[in-house]
């Protein structure tokens, strides 16, 4: 019996760009169905009636909802030969731990940046710098937060960089002068199809700011 | 495996502790409890998590393991072989339990949390509302996991059962300082059989703290 896979998705969100990078990664044939958050479908608000959010997965009718979990998800019911997630307990644990820091950290921070103003702002930025050398720090020198392989945590963070050209427009500082080794490694992502496939054009984001800006009713 | 080779850094009263000590309870797995002083951190603590600085961390051979949920996880990835299953085996169930669990804590602690907080009656009432409809969550979400069986993950507890099971004396503490009950019969008959149960349960037993003294300790801290 074929897989009937939906992905219920907002083309900005960092988070919708995981779980399809992971269905990519795994050659999963999906239906991509943008969403109006502004105005919610049925669908939507019956698959995830708890959240009311994007990304939604459902796969043959049943839903799965929130970024990190539909990666696991899709890891498992779809097991290859290049896994998200390391088999080994400790090392899956460490993917993890890294995964659930990115979601605490990185979109409050980057929030800031773009949505507010004075000292918000500053805290914001200094902030998602701090997060951002913290990060760069547990990469090191490897080809990716897993090592030699791309995986959960390269997945889990590398849709923020569609969002990095307008976080350093509206932040006035640059992310490769703080970050470099950062820099380098979401350019050895993007050269994968996977990523080049799932993320937007920065521009794209940067144009879109300020009418996400109005929508929020943000000055 | 020597005991020695397991600690656990952690405290008595922290419901987010009492997690892997449950699953480290299903194991069987003895190890050495590390409780940190409340107000300070020590040094083990601050090396071991330098990211967060919180408990619990589970040291496995000096290895060190953050995040409650993550640490219950790799207890039953580790030990694998030793008691029951934690999470359960079909995918989309395991996504349903990391679900909730982190539908409990994102928004159904913080609104436990929050009613201790509560000023005046305006705010208590949105509290009550947001529990209200998070226990009418849960009380749906535990009929659609238990299937009929006497916890979320089925005969035995699990990961679900862990990930809410461990506010319960902290609810309790919370029911008396406002006077108010937060987990009724009436409204989620489910949801209180399965809490009582679940204290009941011998992994869970020898970690749940009194509620007197918990009461006492949460004066303390709030004071």
């Amino acid at each position: 019996m074929a897989d009937e896979v939906i992905l219920l998705d907002f083309w900005p969100s960092m988070f919708g760009m995981r779980t399809r990078i992971a269905l990519e990664e795994k050659n999963v044939i999906f239906d991509y169905r943008e969403q109006d958050l502004w105005n919610k479908s049925p669908i939507l608000l019956e698959m995830n009636l708890v959240h009311k959010k994007i990304p939604v997965l459902i796969h043959n009718g049943k839903p799965v909802c929130e970024s990190l979990i539909q990666m696991e998800y899709i890891d498992e019911v779809w097991p290859s030969k290049t896994p998200l997630l390391p088999s080994d307990p400790y090392q899956r644990a460490h993917a993890k731990f890294w995964g659930d820091f990115i979601d605490k950290k990185v979109y409050g921070s980057a929030r800031l940046i773009w949505g507010a103003k004075g000292e918000e702002h500053e805290a914001g930025k200094k902030e998602f710098i701090e997060i951002h050398k913290t990060l760069e720090s547990e990469l090191g020198d490897k080809t990716y937060f897993g090592g030699e392989t791309f995986g959960y945590v390269d997945i889990a963070l590398i849709g923020f960089y569609s969002w990095f050209e307008a976080y350093e427009k509206f932040g006035n500082f640059s992310i490769e002068v703080e970050c470099p080794k950062l820099i380098a490694w979401t350019k050895r992502c993007v050269k994968r199809e996977s990523v080049a496939k799932s993320l937007p054009d920065s521009e794209k984001i940067t144009k879109f700011v300020p009418e996400l800006k109005e929508k929020l009713g943000i000055k | 495996m020597a005991s020695s080779d397991v600690k656990l850094i952690g405290a008595w009263a922290s419901p987010f502790v009492m997690r892997p000590r449950i699953a480290l309870n299903l194991k069987s797995v003895p190890y050495e409890f590390l409780q940190e002083t409340f107000g300070s951190k020590s040094e083990l603590l601050l090396k071991s998590n330098p990211v967060h600085k919180k408990i619990p961390v589970l040291l496995h051979a000096d290895k060190p393991v953050c995040e409650s949920n993550i640490i219950v996880e790799y207890i039953d990835d580790t030990w694998s072989s030793s008691g029951p299953s934690i999470l359960p085996s079909d995918p989309y169930d395991r996504a349903m339990a990391r679900f909730w669990a982190a539908y409990i804590d994102e928004k159904w602690f913080v609104a436990l949390r929050s009613f201790l907080k509560a000023g005046g009656e305006e705010e208590k009432k949105a509290v009550i509302a947001q529990l209200e409809e998070g226990n009418a969550f849960l009380e749906k979400a535990f009929i659609d996991c238990s299937k009929g069986k006497p916890f979320f993950n089925g005969d035995n507890i699990g990961y679900l059962d862990i990930a809410l099971g461990c506010f319960l004396a902290w609810l309790r503490v919370t029911e008396l300082a406002v006077s108010h009950k937060i987990l009724d019969e009436a409204k989620t008959p489910s949801l209180s059989k399965w809490a009582e149960n679940f204290c009941n349960d011998p992994a869970v037993k020898p970690v749940m703290p009194e509620t007197a003294k918990l009461a006492e300790f949460a004066k303390k801290i709030f004071s």
